[in-house]
């Protein structure tokens, strides 16, 4: 096995001058913004991938003179945790590109929803949050930000889900539409982001959107940030170019045993070791918020499986039918099937319902347990039932 | 305009018609569960997805605004094939043991699964694994969480149209679950027992208590004599119950069933409807009188009605400070019910320990009314079980009673004569026109100076409403009321109460009187009422009384002779001494929670 | 009848964060570091100052894990339960923990100063299994690692 190296790149963190983007912005267009990134083609980081600029360029036609702009920070897909290291290494760059968005959209007001097992970073966020707001009033910006709480809801990492939150309630989705970019946050024209999405924004701003474009394929521009854990020698948080097979991936973090890869989190797919080099970590392949989770032979993907659908078990907010009762029936059904009550047809049966549960829930959440459920089953049904 | 396909099918819409809607309009049908008329929309339940070509998954109908050029499937193997999974998911989440269910034959889901012919659960049975309860604490309601589907219609129910927040959607995943503050039981919380929510709950989760048997049992046995009121309400409600349109009047019929039913007596709340106008007319009166000529700083205006116990549980636990304006006035159903184990076993030779009182009631708070500890001035309690109209059809089908044969009949007497003021009485704004009809004449000595003494100010269907009739040439003990506007406030569904009494405690709203009928629409929609219900199905029902009314002999409370007779015979005076002791009460602040 | 005891922390925190519907969870987040849990009384009275009902309260609350209505210790740990950490010997933290401190996974120490609790994943993947006391997250834990953590909270 050769162990090439995928391309390191060093964008995200590294440190720079926000005051010389901030000042930069503070002259430009709204639209000029907009215009900016929309040529990078930067993509949400979170993991949906909808394009950044068109996201920022609906907000800010909507004519409502109150908009807000929000930091995703309930970074809780499991294997994901790039967005707590970038808030621990380079909060100013979060803040800066928080401002640049609320420069394009015309938003005075951003929120930073962090999720509660973050709370220890609270009192950097704070000491950085009132450099930010110094460096706003000196260039004379009416712009500020609030930092929110999250309160252990894996949910309301969705965009609704989120806004409800920080209205004060139950994080329970929305329905959509309308979209946030309409009425999101206190019903306003929203513009929500993820930690590393706001972060490229700033390096876009600083060096070009050409820059930016020069990493990456035509469906998965610059690169992103990986979270890298499991059977691997080398967990950690690593920023690599996009466009990579699975392949280069394990040569590069792989124990030399793997046998599948979760591309995504919980909600992601499974990639297993035939497949490795025909997929492709991006947009055109498997999509990921930056969660690469490794499995070597050791181990039982009827465990991961079951892992992760007691994690949607606990974690659907409830109100919707297929998601709610779906992931249970999934749990109780595998276990069903590996204790022999249910016979392995039965596990068709649970592939069906994961489509049903992908077609009709109400959110990306009850509509992505089918992910990984369908890819572990389809890869690694013996050892799902024996 | 819209232009969009349905089933291939071009329809054109105005914007923002919800794709249900507008399936509706090309009489196709998409089932729904969560969706209620009179509620927001959830869009949780998903059984009304639809495909919409062109997107990556099914779009919940009732939540969908319509677009351009958009081609929905009602009916394509993704929506067949997703929504019978959604139906069976439900049912392996419920306790679908529906022959013992109260519920059994007028259940949503139970209809769906019909429908979408679910036969061998392919599910796990996630029903028994759970730890359900049933709450059978309060004397109104009865919530079963083995039964729930989770479609919220009832903590929406609760929150828009009431206002009281009593229900709630508590934790989340796999122990998400409807239910109380800190998992109470409904009788110890908030609840004010409206059963707006038995109202909407599409399943058995959360039905009245009933008491049918213990009726029956007393029916049958001869040492007792059994005496049945009827609220002005149940008269239109009852037909919808019994396979007639909504807005049937069935006065006669039900008076003829209910004597079939082997009850001794059938009289008629309507009559106490009419007491409760002489005592709360002269009560009004009274504390205007106070308040204008003593300039007592102790009289508390405006003053508000009481005939609706959950607007009576609603202030003594939502604005307590308040309960000194709420008329002391019994309602008519506990007034009645006072009088029949006094007076009436008095005129009947009874022995009042023999006597049964038995209500039929458009209402569930009434069950719990009938509980409460004061309602007990007879020495008795003073009504012994509240039956809600649904019951009342119910023992008519056990009985074998062919409703829709029946002839008309009339209600007996002592206590059986009322007048069309007091049939209004299960209309909004129907105690105000009343007391009114009343009030201003004993003042003026003239009649309202409404055509065919229709207040139709004070009617309507709006939250709130205001009005006021101006008082002049007054009979001389009452000219101290010359050239005052009496202000009227109405509110009804509880939601509308808050915003008045919020108008009230801020000033924005001035009022000499104030009539809260807990449930939206009145009496009429009330939580004993029949399901389904919605606006439409209301103002049929509305449209019923108020013609009921027109229909009657008499038209205002005090020409009831029988009013007369009471007074003359047994009460003596209206606020009188024996008034006092039957006919009023006191109130109680209650916790907020 | 209801009789209002003033809840001075809950009218402070009502201050500090405001009485709007926004102003909940941030004062519910406040209640649980003062006193690791929210009690029926400090509902009731959020509820009020909020004028809110005390059911929302309590359904908004049991919504986030984090925003307990049960009683529990001055520490709370949470050991996370998810994949990562499962894998890299979560269980055998877990029984460590047990034994030391004599409860059970959910359970509380009779003199209230633990809780025993599981997470699901708290972003530290790369080093698990990790846990959280409080909001201090700990990783790369062995049995021997947690013990003298464990050691150290037993002393304050």
């Amino acid at each position: 096995m050769s162990s090439q190296h995928v391309k390191r790149v060093d964008l995200i963190f590294e440190k720079i001058e926000c005051r010389d983007v901030l000042k930069k912005i503070v002259d430009m267009e709204p639209d000029a913004i907009c215009q900016e990134l929309l040529e990078s083609d930067l993509k949400g980081r979170g993991g949906a991938g909808f394009p950044t600029g068109l996201k920022w360029c609906f907000t800010a036609s909507e004519k409502d003179p109150v908009k807000y702009i929000v930091c995703n920070a309930d970074e809780g897909e499991p294997g994901t945790f790039k967005d707590r290291e970038i808030l621990d290494l380079v909060p100013g760059k979060v803040f800066c590109g928080m401002a640049i968005a609320g420069k394009a959209i015309g938003a005075k007001m951003g929120y930073v929803y962090l999720r509660g097992e973050y709370k220890f970073l609270i009192p950097k966020l704070n000491e950085e949050l009132k450099k930010f707001h110094q460096t706003m009033d000196e260039f004379n910006q009416n712009f500020r930000i609030q930092i929110r709480l999250g309160s252990g809801a894996y949910i309301c990492g969705e965009e609704s889900a989120l806004f409800e939150s920080i209205e004060g309630k139950r994080g329970e989705p929305r329905n959509k539409p309308p979209y946030p970019t309409k009425s999101g946050l206190f019903g306003k024209p929203t513009v929500i982001n993820n930690v590393e999405t706001l972060v490229h924004s700033v390096m876009i701003m600083k060096y070009g959107a050409s820059h930016f474009k020069e990493l990456g394929t035509k469906d998965s521009r610059g690169s992103k940030v990986f979270s890298i854990s499991g059977d691997t020698p080398k967990a950690g948080i690593y920023e690599l170019e996009l466009g990579m097979t699975v392949d280069e991936f394990v040569n590069d973090f792989g124990d030399g045993d793997t046998k599948a890869v979760q591309v995504g989190g919980a909600s992601g797919f499974c990639v297993p070791r035939k497949k490795f080099e025909e997929t492709i970590i991006g947009f055109e392949g498997v999509p990921t918020g930056g969660s690469m989770k490794l499995f070597n032979s050791t181990r039982s993907m009827y465990n991961v499986l079951h892992n992760y659908l007691d994690f949607f078990t606990e974690e659907s907010c409830g109100q919707c039918t297929p998601c709610r009762v779906g992931c249970q029936q999934l749990l109780k059904g595998v276990e069903a099937v590996k204790r022999g009550e249910k016979n392995s047809k039965y596990l068709d049966e649970l592939v069906k319902l994961a489509k049903t549960m992908k077609r009709a829930s109400k959110c990306g959440l009850g509509q992505s347990v089918g992910n990984a459920f369908g890819s572990i089953v389809e890869n690694f049904k013996e050892e799902i039932i024996y | 305009m819209v232009n969009l396909s349905i089933n291939g099918m071009l329809v054109k819409v105005p914007e923002g018609t919800t794709i249900l809607d507008a399936a509706k309009k090309m009489n196709f049908r998409i089932p729904t569960l969560c969706h209620h008329d009179d509620l927001c929309v959830a869009g949780n339940c998903r059984v009304c997805v639809v495909e919409q070509l062109g997107a990556k998954s099914l779009v919940a109908a009732c939540a969908s605004p319509v677009s351009e050029g958009m081609q929905i499937l009602t009916n394509s193997l993704k929506v067949r094939s997703a929504r019978k999974h959604i139906i069976e998911l439900l049912l392996s989440e419920h306790n679908a043991d529906c022959t013992k269910c109260y519920k059994n034959g007028m259940c949503e889901l139970q209809n769906l699964s019909n429908e979408f012919a679910v036969g061998d659960h392919i599910f796990i049975d996630l029903n028994t694994i759970k730890d359900y309860t049933i709450d059978r604490f309060s004397p109104s309601i009865q919530k079963d969480d083995s039964k729930c589907i989770r479609c919220q219609r009832c903590v929406r129910t609760c929150e828009q149209l009431q206002g009281v927040n009593a229900l709630t959607v508590a934790f989340k995943g796999d122990h998400q679950r409807i239910t109380t503050f800190e998992d109470l039981s409904m009788a110890e919380v908030i609840c004010t027992n409206c059963g707006q929510c038995i109202n909407r709950c599409p399943t058995g989760a959360l039905v009245e208590r009933t008491y049918l048997d213990e009726v029956w049992d007393v029916i049958l046995d001869p040492t007792k004599h059994v005496v049945v009121q009827t609220a002005p309400a149940v008269r239109v409600g009852l037909g919808e119950e019994l396979g007639l349109e909504a807005g049937s009047r069935v006065t006669g019929q039900m008076v003829s069933a209910l004597k079939r039913l082997g009850f001794d007596s059938v009289l008629d709340t309507d009559f106490t409807a009419d007491l409760t106008i002489m005592e709360e007319g002269t009560e009004l009166l009274t504390r205007l009188k106070k308040a204008l000529v003593d300039k007592d700083p102790e009289v508390a205006l405006p003053m508000t009605t009481s005939c609706s116990p959950g607007w009576v549980k609603f202030i003594e636990h939502t604005f307590p400070e308040y309960l000194p304006n709420v008329s002391t006035c019994k309602s008519p159903q506990q007034m009645f019910g006072a009088l029949a184990k006094t007076y009436y076993a008095q005129v009947r030779k009874l022995d009042p320990k023999d006597v049964v009182s038995v209500s039929i009631m458009p209402c569930t708070a009434k069950k719990y009314e009938a509980d409460r500890p004061e309602m007990r001035s007879s020495g008795f309690k003073d009504v012994d079980y509240v039956l809600t109209t649904r019951e009342l059809a119910r023992m008519i089908k056990q009985a074998g009673v062919d409703f829709n044969k029946l002839k008309e009949d009339k209600y007996d007497s002592i206590m059986g004569v009322s007048s069309g003021a007091a049939v209004i009485f299960g209309a909004t704004g129907g105690v105000m026109e009343a007391a009114l009809r009343t009030a201003y004449e004993i003042v003026t000595g003239r009649e309202v100076p409404f055509e065919g003494l229709n207040i139709t100010p004070v009617r309507g269907m709006e939250g709130v409403r205001q009005a006021s009739v101006m008082i002049e040439d007054c009979k001389e003990e009452w000219s101290f009321l010359n050239g005052v506007e009496l202000k009227c406030a109405v509110a009804h569904g509880l939601v509308n109460a808050r915003k008045l009494m919020n108008g009230v405690k801020s000033g924005d709203i001035e009022a000499h009187f104030i009539e809260v009928m807990a449930c939206p629409d009145g009496c009429l929609g009330g939580g004993g009422q029949p399901i389904p219900t919605n606006e439409e199905i209301r103002r049929k029902r509305t449209e019923a009384i108020y013609a009921e009314d027109m229909s009657m002999e008499i038209r205002k409370s005090h020409e009831n002779p029988e009013i007369i007779g009471i007074y003359r015979e047994f009460l003596g005076e209206p606020l009188g001494h024996k008034s006092h002791e039957l006919l009023h009460t006191h109130y109680t602040k209650r916790v907020r929670y | 009848m209801e009789t209002i005891i003033e809840n001075e922390l809950v009218r402070e925190l009502a201050n500090k964060h405001g009485r709007t519907r926004e102003s909940l969870i941030p004062i519910l987040q406040d209640l649980v570091v003062h006193n690791r849990f929210l009690s029926r009384q400090d509902m009731v009275d959020v509820a009020r100052e909020l004028d809110i009902s005390a059911a929302d309260v309590f359904g908004t609350a049991t919504f986030y894990s984090f925003l307990d209505t049960e009683v529990r210790g001055k520490y709370v740990i949470r050991i996370c339960k998810t994949i990562s950490c499962a894998m890299k010997g979560k269980n055998d933290i877990l029984s460590t923990i047990e034994e030391i401190l004599k409860v059970k996974m959910g359970e509380t120490t009779p003199d209230r100063k633990f809780s025993l609790l599981e997470a699901n994943c708290i972003g530290w993947c790369h080093k698990a299994p990790a846990m959280l006391i409080n909001d201090t997250p700990y990783t790369e834990l062995t049995p021997r690692k947690v013990t003298e953590i464990l050691r150290e909270y037993i002393k304050k």
